[in-house]
């Protein structure tokens, strides 16, 4: 890395990779989303069939990854409000990206249970 | 304005006398985006403006909307085990979550198609490419938005 680069390869640099990233799934996923939930107007049936496929086990690791990408574009953005708001927003952007990153663990790891519980328990039985 | 008394080289001495004096004087450099009788107000408008801010507020809001979602559907009672049509029909009842939905299917999807619009500008670089992206993404946001609109208003749990 050359000296003196302050973004590029940097904090600055990958936190804005993985908020762009993250933003795109989350806005393909809400366009799926919307579809699915709109089956309430077909019938109780065509709703039920489909929400069925997010009750198995593979769609489970698929919310739990929807859960970890929502998650940081929330903390995330909400660092970048600060970063453009708060005084020393830019000054303290990095500490700030490393307790976005604490915070998102301590999360994750609380959202293993409710997320991936009934997925254990159909896949090794209760 | 006039350059016609500019000396060779703009640069002045770094220590000793001023290169300009009041006989003669620096040149007026005219701003690069002054206001012209033609162009009286910027015809732009502060869309780029108002689109960043919107991303803003709109993301402080979604914060509370989608998490306190995602603790609904995915967390609280069951996590997702519980969803089918009749816990739809339950929530759907209270106008408060009608509102809620309502508020979170514009905000989101507002929000990422400015994002999406965002990295379209950044990544395509061929102007027909553009317009076609962007074509696509307004379409699909209206009508993702509307269709969603259309459910929550028309919503009906006696439907069979």
């Amino acid at each position: 890395m050359p000296a003196g680069t302050l973004y590029r390869g940097r904090e600055g640099m990958w936190s804005w990779v993985a908020h762009r990233v993250t933003g795109v799934l989350i806005f393909f996923f809400l366009f799926v989303h919307v579809l699915d939930t709109a089956l309430v107007r077909v019938s109780p049936e065509a709703y039920d069939t489909v929400v069925a496929t997010y009750k198995t086990p593979i769609v489970a690791l698929l919310e739990y990854g929807l859960v970890a990408a929502i998650l940081f574009h929330a903390l995330n953005g909400l660092r970048v409000i600060a970063v453009d708001f708060w005084v020393k927003g830019a000054r303290y952007q990095k500490q700030m990206l490393w307790t976005v990153v604490a915070l998102w663990v301590v999360l994750m790891i609380g959202a293993i249970y409710p997320v991936l519980g009934h997925a254990a328990r159909e896949l090794f039985g209760s | 304005m006039s350059t016609t008394e500019t000396p060779a080289s703009g640069i002045g001495p770094v220590e000793g006398d001023s290169l300009y004096s009041v006989d003669n004087p620096a040149p007026v450099i005219e701003p690069p985006r002054k206001r012209t009788k033609k162009t009286p107000k910027s015809t732009r408008g502060n869309f780029e403006l108002a689109a960043w801010l919107f991303m803003r507020l709109s993301g402080v809001v979604l914060v509370v909307l989608v998490i306190g979602h995602l603790l609904i559907q995915l967390v609280l009672d069951g996590g997702v085990s519980k969803i089918g049509f009749a816990f739809v029909a339950g929530r759907w009842a209270s106008p408060f979550w009608q509102v809620w939905d309502l508020l979170m299917l514009w905000l989101a999807m507002l929000h990422g198609a400015n994002g999406l619009r965002t990295v379209i500008n950044d990544y395509a670089e061929r102007p027909n490419t553009r317009l076609w992206l962007k074509g696509l993404l307004y379409t699909a946001t209206v009508f993702t938005i509307l269709l969603g609109t259309l459910v929550i208003f028309t919503f009906d749990p006696n439907i069979r």
